[in-house]
């Protein structure tokens, strides 16, 4: 089974610039795992101290919070996109990949 | 520390100085701004913000401005009446409405948010201006861009009131609805403002723009006399802005513009979507999301970005949360329209019915200072109040008719 990862910019330092990842993971806990295990730089970024998931980071499955699907508990599907969003209060500061664009008319 | 005000992270502290970026890329946190206080010492003074223009720019001191900026919008520096009928019917003396369903330009406190996001928005040389929104900051957003010759494109949940999308469209900003609540929009803009070099205000200028909230509590402190209020009551949605009447008022201790004194912080939501107050009631610590299922869609966060921190503003101030069906934000609209002369939007009816819930429990004692604030107008929201009013046949324009109606409605009120 497949599931895509999407890193936000802030953590993709610590993937080697990698956007998007391929995972097999079937829960979010083996996911986290799968994923330091690949980078585990991200580790510190992505966990405190305590090893819990950092407060402030949102997982979503094909555009839902995981929290409303199950949370830990959520079994991945084959085809599954899921999402990595630091603090929703904020998106990412301006970045090199970060392209000007009008706003649409 | 050199600079008068720069990007702080709340969780691990790390210093960011200025620029557009609303989180901490070591620990993924949110960043607020930090001032040195000690530097504004001698500039915030009452004696300096009274000698200022009557509007949020008298506190420039304490907000993240450039040297040398100059706000034009007059936006803040509303009403603080106390609230006399009200306060008998609901059993408090010392209430009072902080009522920002006056704020210029666009009726609802959300016009002092904008005004410091669009000064940052300048300052990093933004032309595009955008935000996530669930209908004031909308509106917001919308009229000051107009007037600072920025383009604004703005993003809300597609069944926002009528009154909100004509009040964004009608200052020529661009709008796309989204068929899902604000919680997706909200996450949706956190991905287009990765990509997308726009000022945010909400998203990328997030520190900037919640530092306007601060605004709400340097006024109520300065309107008392430059006195605290025992109790205050806040609408919540993201939760910002109950911690930044708390920054407020702390600043104004450290600054010693007031006395010290311990104000207790009371957190209203509506019932269908009450993710903080419902983590206040259960004593959580991680707040869980919901689904927004209420008429007070201002205030329809399901997934607060601040929810976390007004917890803890509630717990630590000896405050307390509720919340109310919409049943009952239709009836405060009611009361504090009846009784003060002032219309507010459906989350004005949520924080007004709150209030009284909060006297009932005991939390807000009969003889304190309470300030009960009020964020948006009620020409905004009509719909939630319109089923409650018949619209009565029109009557001929002569004498006798109208006397003939006002025996007719004696009579029904005798029969009564």
């Amino acid at each position: 089974m497949k599931i895509t990862v999407e890193i936000p910019t802030a953590l993709r330092r610590f993937t080697e610039g990698v956007q998007t990842i391929e995972c097999s993971s079937t829960t979010l806990p083996e996911l986290l795992g799968e994923i330091e295990a690949r980078f585990p730089a991200i580790t510190r970024h992505l966990r405190d101290d305590t090893g819990q998931i950092r407060r402030f980071i949102n997982i979503y499955v094909n555009e839902e919070d995981i929290r409303f699907l199950g949370g830990n508990e959520y079994q991945f599907r084959e085809g599954d996109r899921v999402l990595v969003v630091p603090s929703i209060a904020g998106g990412a500061p301006l970045s090199a990949g970060s392209t000007t664009r009008p706003a649409p008319v | 520390m050199g600079l008068s005000h720069q990007l702080k992270c709340r969780e691990c502290g790390r210093l960011w100085g200025n620029e557009p970026r609303s989180f901490c890329d070591e620990c993924l946190s949110p960043l607020e701004v930090t001032y040195d206080l000690e530097a504004a010492r001698s500039v915030f003074t009452r004696k300096n913000i009274e000698a200022g223009p009557p509007n949020l720019w008298r506190y420039s001191a304490l907000l993240p401005l450039q040297e040398g900026f100059r706000g034009t919008v007059p936006a803040g520096f509303t009403p603080l009446t106390e609230a006399r009928h009200l306060g008998k019917i609901l059993g408090a003396s010392g209430l009072y409405i902080k009522n920002d369903a006056v704020c210029f330009p666009t009726l609802s406190f959300k016009d002092r948010v904008v005004a410091t996001a669009l000064a940052a928005a300048r300052r990093f040389g933004f032309q595009v201006v955008s935000c996530s929104s669930t209908g004031n900051l909308a509106n917001a957003v919308a009229a000051q861009a107009a007037r600072e010759g920025l383009d604004a494109c703005i993003f809300i949940p597609a069944d926002l009131e009528p009154a909100k999308i004509i009040g964004t469209q009608v200052f020529g900003a661009k709008l796309v609805r989204i068929a899902g609540n604000y919680d997706q929009v909200n996450r949706l803009c956190s991905q287009i403002a990765e990509k997308y070099r726009w000022g945010f205000v909400n998203v990328n200028l997030r520190p900037y723009y919640a530092e306007g909230s601060k605004t709400v509590g340097y006024e109520v402190a300065e309107q008392l006399g430059w006195r605290l209020p025992d109790n205050i009551v806040v609408p919540m949605a993201g939760g910002s802005l109950i911690t930044k009447i708390r920054k407020a008022f702390g600043e104004l201790i450290t600054l010693g513009l007031v006395e010290e004194k311990k104000v207790r912080f009371f957190g209203a939501q509506a019932t269908g979507c009450s993710p903080i107050s419902d983590a206040v009631k259960r004593k959580l610590e991680q707040l869980e999301p919901q689904k927004p299922a209420t008429i007070a869609k201002s205030l329809a966060i399901g997934n607060p970005a601040d929810g976390y921190y007004a917890t803890h503003v509630i717990r630590e101030t000896g405050g307390w949360a509720e919340d109310v069906p919409d049943t009952e934000i239709v009836s405060g609209i009611q009361l504090l329209a009846e009784t003060e002369g002032i219309f507010a939007e459906t989350a004005g009816g949520v924080t007004t019915s709150v209030t009284k819930k909060l006297i009932e429990q005991g939390h807000i004692g009969p003889n304190e200072t309470t300030v009960v604030c009020i964020t948006g107008n009620g020409l905004k929201t009509i719909d939630a109040v319109a089923q409650q009013y018949a619209l009565s046949p029109a009557i001929e324009p002569r004498l006798a008719v109208f006397e003939a109606l006002l025996n007719d409605r004696l009579a029904a009120v005798a029969g009564n």
